[in-house]
């Protein structure tokens, strides 16, 4: 992971395009990675995550979905706490203690319905709101969209990740390959809903990428940006 | 007499202001009478894409500003354009959207939507109307509608979904092109774009 981040910056010195977006300096090289993660998409992820959809039945990916989330809330709490949202972390404690024991092993998620919210964080959030700025935009192989504060974020949240203690290996790698199938699945529609809107499906997705952690790391209320301003939209945020 | 005025004014206002559904009041009626439409409808449940587009041309873009919305995803670029182009790429916007918009509403009919209650004065004119989104295992998904007042009631000129301006997403790109092929080529590429749509339902 971290040495795709490494090899990212070195690749990256040669391949900046003259009109570059002061966001994306290496374009050039992000557009290869991208165009690698089309094919493989088209070729595995797709095809998998699809028969997946239609060949389970939704109560069970519900349940599979809901499995994972409740680890994940784990690591939401912990990246709250370390925001010194303190508030929002003795939330997802709270969810993780209901859903593990009242929700069987997380499988149902009874803390939204008794109304305990789910978040949004990760380590590359926790980075953004001590004022860490995002950095070039980086398209990372098979994991897609971010940049290097992202990129840096997300090595930590695959670091800490506990699936990855899981043993024996074959277990584990069904767990993951189970995890990824499921988000996969869960992004079957934007992607083709972006497919549409996109006149370039690149630019279109890495705006949209800047625009939501952007909107992630204020939670959802970042200061408004000026439409007439005449300086490039989308400015670093911190 | 300017008592009169006055009096006459602020009675034309505020017969004026009733006459307009309050904008989360529209916002909740205009998608809870959509879902109900495509939950009754079997073509459109089956696929029907053209039958669909038809539905939101009918029951939502009446209440969407798409001269304002094409102006603010074209950012500095608007200007560039003449009175003739600026209709042009009005309409072609629009025929995008509204595609894009069918798309999303295939997709998400049956979630369960979730109105937040409307946080602005009686005053204003510019307000944000917000929807939730809500799945199993994940945070809800926020949709802003930004809206303004207009002598025909609220309109809607952006959509923000899980804070990603819809707008704001076009701008970019909008601008790029401008800068390389002139406005032309920009009502080119949508047109392309539009045509290459319509072949593929």
């Amino acid at each position: 992971m971290k040495l795709l981040i490494a090899l990212a910056f070195l690749l990256g010195g040669c391949a900046t395009a003259p009109d570059a977006d002061p966001r994306d300096p290496w374009e050039g090289f992000n557009r290869g990675v991208y165009r690698f993660n089309e094919v493989v998409d088209e070729a595995v992820a797709k095809p998998v995550a699809t028969a997946y959809r239609d060949g389970v039945h939704a109560e069970i990916r519900d349940r599979v979905r809901n499995f994972f989330a409740n680890i994940g809330d784990v690591f939401i709490g912990v990246n709250n706490a370390l925001q010194g949202k303190f508030r929002e972390s003795f939330e997802d404690f709270a969810r993780v203690t209901f859903n593990s024991t009242l929700g069987l092993l997380g499988i149902h998620d009874v803390a939204s319905d008794m109304g305990i919210e789910k978040h949004n964080e990760d380590f590359g959030q926790t980075f953004g709101w001590w004022g860490a700025g995002q950095g070039p935009y980086l398209v990372l192989p098979i994991l897609g969209s971010s940049t290097v504060r992202d990129g840096v974020g997300l090595a930590l949240d695959l670091y800490t990740d506990p699936l990855g203690e899981v043993r024996p290996i074959d277990v584990r790698n069904s767990l993951l390959a189970l995890r990824l199938t499921g988000a996969r699945a869960d992004l079957l529609e934007a992607s083709r809903i972006l497919e549409q809107a996109a006149l370039d499906k690149y630019v279109f997705q890495r705006d949209a990428y800047l625009q939501r952690r952007r909107s992630l790391v204020y939670d959802g209320r970042p200061p408004r940006e000026r439409y007439e301003d005449d300086a490039p939209v989308n400015r670093e945020p911190r | 007499m300017r008592t009169l005025a006055l009096v006459t004014g602020i009675l034309v206002a505020s017969v004026a202001h009733a006459q307009f559904e309050a904008p989360d009041v529209l916002v909740k009626n205009v998608t809870t009478e959509v879902v109900e439409l495509i939950a009754k409808d079997k073509q459109i449940r089956a696929g029907d894409r053209g039958k669909l587009v038809q539905l939101i041309e009918a029951k939502v873009l009446p209440h969407f500003n798409f001269q304002s919305m094409t102006a603010l995803a074209m950012g500095q670029s608007w200007n560039k354009a003449n009175a003739e182009q600026k209709k042009v790429l009005i309409e072609e916007f629009k025929t995008l959207l509204v595609r894009t918009y069918a798309s999303a509403l295939a997709a998400y009919s049956e979630q369960r939507f979730d109105y937040r209650p409307l946080r602005a004065r009686p005053t204003d004119t510019d307000v944000t109307v917000q929807v939730r989104v809500i799945q199993p295992g994940a945070q809800p998904v926020p949709i802003d509608y930004s809206m303004e007042r207009t002598g025909s009631g609220w309109k809607v000129y952006d959509v923000m979904v899980g804070g990603v301006s819809l707008v704001a997403n076009y701008r970019t790109e909008f601008n790029g092109t401008v800068r390389t092929s002139g406005v032309d080529g920009l009502i080119k590429n949508l047109q392309a774009k539009n045509r290459s749509l319509a072949e593929k339902k």
